[in-house]
């Protein structure tokens, strides 16, 4: 993953979230302020998508260290400073959203677990592996945990052909042609709506920056990826 | 003897799970599970006894055996169903109270349950304390998006003393109230040791 979040200036600063940096380093940093706002989409995007999308580690670690800093911040600073108060409201609005995002991938994961691993094999290598190590370590566990209970309860008690996981038959798929609201965040065009079906050609459409819309959210799943949309 | 449609043993565990999903889960009913597992070994036997008189050629058995195949896999997937919808409620239990579940909810389930919920717990608390560089991130906390810094509250129960994040001491009385960070004492709420008063 790009190193592309360089935010120790600003977590070297006294004064809290809200300063404006001036970075001449690499014009890849962003500043804390625009990671948290990094972070809000992605966590509308993992709010609203049917499936698990890649995970965004860079952000949530940026996050927490940031949460962390600003509580240092508060420890040192003078007990009746009016700004404790907001920045103590800041910490908790940004933990909700990091800990809202992790507990919605969290429920993707317990939900669809065998196919999210079968998926994530195919993704290791490249550089947006689906799950963090972490997670990756929660959704081994949690499958071998969910087929020894049954296999214990029920499975081995039953005839041969029978008694064994077909994870054809018990994997449970998102259902990717659910609907979804989306905003264009870059123009494109030839967008291709709905596929081509025996009664109806295909439906391409141009998204112009600013639109929103209602659809089907497999024809859109690789803008949502690229960024080029945000699920609202 | 009474005619019984297949599989409706099984059917009647789910339709049990079902009805209770808005109240407390039923106890572990072994009982018709075993009953289920009964059903399919004999329907099972029942095919072998026939499968080889089908390959000889007598085709007009082949329907009874699809039948009761189909009955198997139907008595299968009722079963791991109901199983599986158990664990779902018991995991909802572990992020609406603690790691430690209320006895009267233990008490409905059986062993194998109690130790998935044990291992669910471990899962969970080492991925938790993965989270960030100090320690880890309590994901059962901040549920709800904050409103307010501060929550307003009445004590229920004699809970002692409390210590404050900026160091004051509080005593907790039956029926006192206070004024505290949300963030500290939402723990107690959901204990059911605060009520949280919403003006």
């Amino acid at each position: 993953m790009g190193e592309e979040l360089n935010v120790s200036d600003i977590l070297q600063g006294g004064n809290g979230v809200n300063e404006e940096d001036d970075d001449d380093d690499d014009e890849e940093a962003m500043t804390a302020p625009e990671v948290l706002q990094k972070l809000e989409e992605a966590w509308m995007n993992e709010k609203f998508s049917p499936e698990l999308l890649p995970v965004k580690s860079n952000l949530v670690e940026c996050m927490l260290a940031q949460i962390n800093a600003m509580e240092t911040n508060i420890e040192n600073a003078k007990k009746a400073d009016l700004r404790i108060s907001i920045h103590r409201m800041e910490i908790d609005r940004i933990r909700f959203v990091v800990s809202s995002y992790l507990r919605h991938r969290l429920a993707k994961i317990e939900k669809f677990t065998s196919h999210v691993l079968q998926e994530e094999e195919k993704r290791r290598d490249t550089d947006a592996p689906l799950l963090s190590d972490a997670e990756l370590e929660f959704a081994k566990g949690y499958e071998a945990n969910l087929k020894s209970h049954l296999a214990s309860t029920a499975l081995r008690h039953m005839p041969t052909n029978a008694a064994t996981f077909n994870d054809k038959e018990m994997a449970v798929l998102p259902d990717l042609n659910s609907y979804v609201f989306l905003r264009v965040n870059e123009t494109t065009e030839n967008v291709l709506v709905e596929e081509a079906t025996v009664d109806v050609g295909e439906e391409i459409m141009d998204f112009e920056k600013g639109d929103q819309h209602i659809m089907m959210y497999k024809p859109i799943s690789s803008l949502v990826e690229s960024g080029a949309v945000s699920l609202i | 003897t009474t005619v019984r449609m297949l599989a409706e043993k099984a059917l009647d565990l789910v339709r049990e799970l079902h009805r209770s999903l808005d109240g407390t889960m039923p106890p572990y009913n072994e009982d018709k599970i075993r009953q289920v597992l009964e059903e399919m070994q004999t329907l099972f036997d029942q095919n072998k006894d026939k499968a080889h008189f089908a390959a000889e050629g007598q085709t007009n058995l082949l329907s009874a055996i699809q039948l009761r195949h189909a009955a198997i896999r139907r008595n299968k997937r009722c079963l791991l169903a109901y199983l599986y919808n158990r664990l779902e409620q018991i995991k909802k239990m572990r992020w609406e109270f603690s790691s430690v579940l209320p006895s009267d909810i233990k008490y409905n389930m059986c062993e194998q349950e109690v130790q998935w919920f044990n291992k669910y717990n471990r899962l969970l608390a080492n991925y938790m304390r993965s989270l960030g560089e100090s320690g880890g991130l309590d994901l059962t906390q901040d549920m709800k998006p904050p409103k307010t810094l501060y929550v307003l509250v009445r004590c229920l129960v004699d809970h002692g003393e409390f210590e404050t994040q900026d160091g004051t001491t509080i005593l907790l009385k039956k029926n006192s109230q206070h004024y505290l960070m949300r963030a500290e004492c939402e723990h107690l709420i959901r204990q059911g040791i605060l009520e949280h008063i919403i003006q």
